[in-house]
């Protein structure tokens, strides 16, 4: 018999306990027991991106992870990324929807995760590095080139509201 | 009863098979874990970052009975420099060496490897031991490793050892590490001033594994190239330097014949390579050509 195994994370800021198999990734965790379903699942093994999810500040696959190894860490997935006060989309979110960044939405969360991470240690991304932030991720519809237009907008969106967010502070 | 199974398996879907799972917080525990389940007769595996682990675990390549994860031993994640050697905890992310000044400074080769792994989202969980315990072909670190002589240091039930990398890479996948050691440090001296350095490789999409790919180091004395060391890596079961190729380089000009000539004499030289998916033998032969005359050609241009 498996000896279920004591989980404590907390996730876009509400803290969880569960008792999980230690053979359940960390994306089943995500989906089947918290139900946060918005992480996808492609290729299970590490190569596509889809599950992409941040932990504690750096984007990570959660199908590469085991729940059990989560324990004591804080993660955000992309149901995080919307206000949850005002029910407005993120900036990221919004530059894809302005730029066409997806066509069929299954790559989506994991391009949205991996941009939130770029523009978090880099606001102003050339686009070499935008392409090396997301060489990790695939998506089998938009040919790219809109998703890097959309992490070019992100990143004018999110600059000009900390540039509007410093002005109204000072 | 049937109805109940059936949402079970739905909801609950398991890729890996079973297996017990441990989290010991200290070295000395978790080696006391490998040896009495070693004892036991119970295959036991050691998990680090899983960025190669889990994805054989789920795909049910590898079904151990069970998993000792070191994620929490707090005490095996730094980078610092003693008497000119540069030391490496098993459990810093390849993401933390990437983002080390000192290693950036001092050991520019290892650096540069780094940033070659993976993505960014992998080098962000994997590990630097994991990387070296693996011993994937392709890994980058394999002949880094064997360009800068590093050295290995596990800890076992009889206390530690300092493997040379000679004696760590044993076969495809496989290292000198026994089963109930840990390794707990890799080590690369710092690199000498002047060095000059190369490092290419080549993929199918940036962060997979490289097809091929080589690591140059050597110096410029009087206007020739000495201590020349040509290391590959992606074309056989374990990374190996290529004397042949070196002797050629070593102590005469640089050159773009010369740096060909070399290039002829590294293909050659090569056991019989690896074909796969990805490319014929032949192929690899051909790109090891080209990447060590891109390499050298590189190397010279850093040397002082
Ligand atoms: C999409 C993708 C691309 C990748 N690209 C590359 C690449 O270009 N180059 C490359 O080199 N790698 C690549 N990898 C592999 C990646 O670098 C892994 O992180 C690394 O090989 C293993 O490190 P880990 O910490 O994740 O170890 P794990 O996956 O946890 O462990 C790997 C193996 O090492 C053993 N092990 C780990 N740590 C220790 C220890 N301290 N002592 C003893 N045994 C130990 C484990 O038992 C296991 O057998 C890639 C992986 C993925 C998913
Ligand atoms: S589902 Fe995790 S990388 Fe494809
Ligand atoms: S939008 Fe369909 S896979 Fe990316």
């Amino acid at each position: 018999m498996t000896v279920l195994q004591q989980v404590e994370l907390t996730v876009n800021g509400v803290s969880y306990e569960r008792e999980v198999d230690p053979r359940m990734t960390l994306v089943d965790f995500l989906r089947h027991e918290l139900r946060l379903t918005g992480t996808h699942v492609g290729c299970e093994h590490g190569v596509c991106g889809a599950c992409t999810i941040i932990k504690d500040g750096q984007a990570v696959r959660s199908c590469l992870m085991l729940a059990a190894q989560a324990d004591g860490t804080s993660l955000q997935t992309v149901e995080g990324l919307r206000n949850a006060e005002s029910g407005e989309l993120h900036p990221i979110q919004q530059a894809f929807i302005e730029e066409h960044g997806l066509q069929c939405g299954f790559c989506t969360p994991g391009f949205l995760m991996s941009t939130l991470e770029l523009l978090g240690d880099n606001p102003n991304p050339t686009d070499q590095e935008i392409k090396d932030a997301l060489d990790g991720n695939l998506c089998r519809c938009t040919g790219y080139q809109a998703i890097i237009q959309s992490v070019r907008l992100a990143a004018a969106k999110t600059q000009s509201g900390k540039l509007a967010g410093a002005h109204g502070s000072a | 009863m049937l109805l109940s199974v059936h949402i079970e398996l739905w909801g609950f879907p398991m890729k890996p098979a079973p297996f017990d799972y441990y989290a010991p917080e200290t070295v000395d525990e978790a080696v006391s874990l490998l040896k009495k389940l070693e004892d036991d007769d119970i295959d036991a595996k050691i998990l680090a970052g899983g960025q190669s682990l889990m994805p054989m675990l789920s795909l049910r390549m590898a079904r151990p009975d069970a998993l000792v994860d070191l994620g929490k031993i707090k005490t095996l994640d730094y980078i610092r420099e003693e008497n000119g050697v540069i030391h490496i905890g098993a459990m810093t992310t390849k993401r933390a060496a990437e983002d080390s000044a000192l290693l950036q400074q001092k050991q520019p080769l290892l650096h540069v490897a780094t940033q070659h792994i993976g993505h960014r989202q992998i080098r962000n969980q994997g590990t630097v031991g994991g990387s070296f315990a693996h011993a994937d072909p392709a890994a980058e670190y394999g002949a880094v490793a064997q360009a800068l002589g590093m050295e290995m240091v596990v800890v076992g039930p009889d206390g530690e050892r300092v493997i040379p990398v000679d004696e760590f890479y044993l076969s495809f996948l496989t290292t000198d590490i026994d089963c109930s050691e840990v390794l707990t440090e890799v080590r690369a001296p710092v690199m000498p001033g002047g060095t000059g350095w190369g490092f290419q490789e080549i993929c199918r999409r940036e962060g997979d594994l490289a097809i091929a790919g080589v690591a140059v180091t050597l110096k410029m004395e009087a206007g020739s190239c000495v201590d020349v060391v040509i290391a590959v890596f992606g074309v056989n079961a374990i990374a190996a330097r290529l004397d042949d190729a070196e002797q050629v380089v070593n102590g005469n000009t640089p050159g773009e014949a010369l740096f060909a000539q070399a290039g002829k004499a590294a293909a050659a030289a090569l056991d019989e390579p690896i074909t796969d998916v990805h490319a014929t033998a032949e192929y690899r032969r051909s790109l090891i050509a080209t990447l060590v005359k891109r390499c050298l050609t590189e190397a010279v241009s850093r040397a002082a």
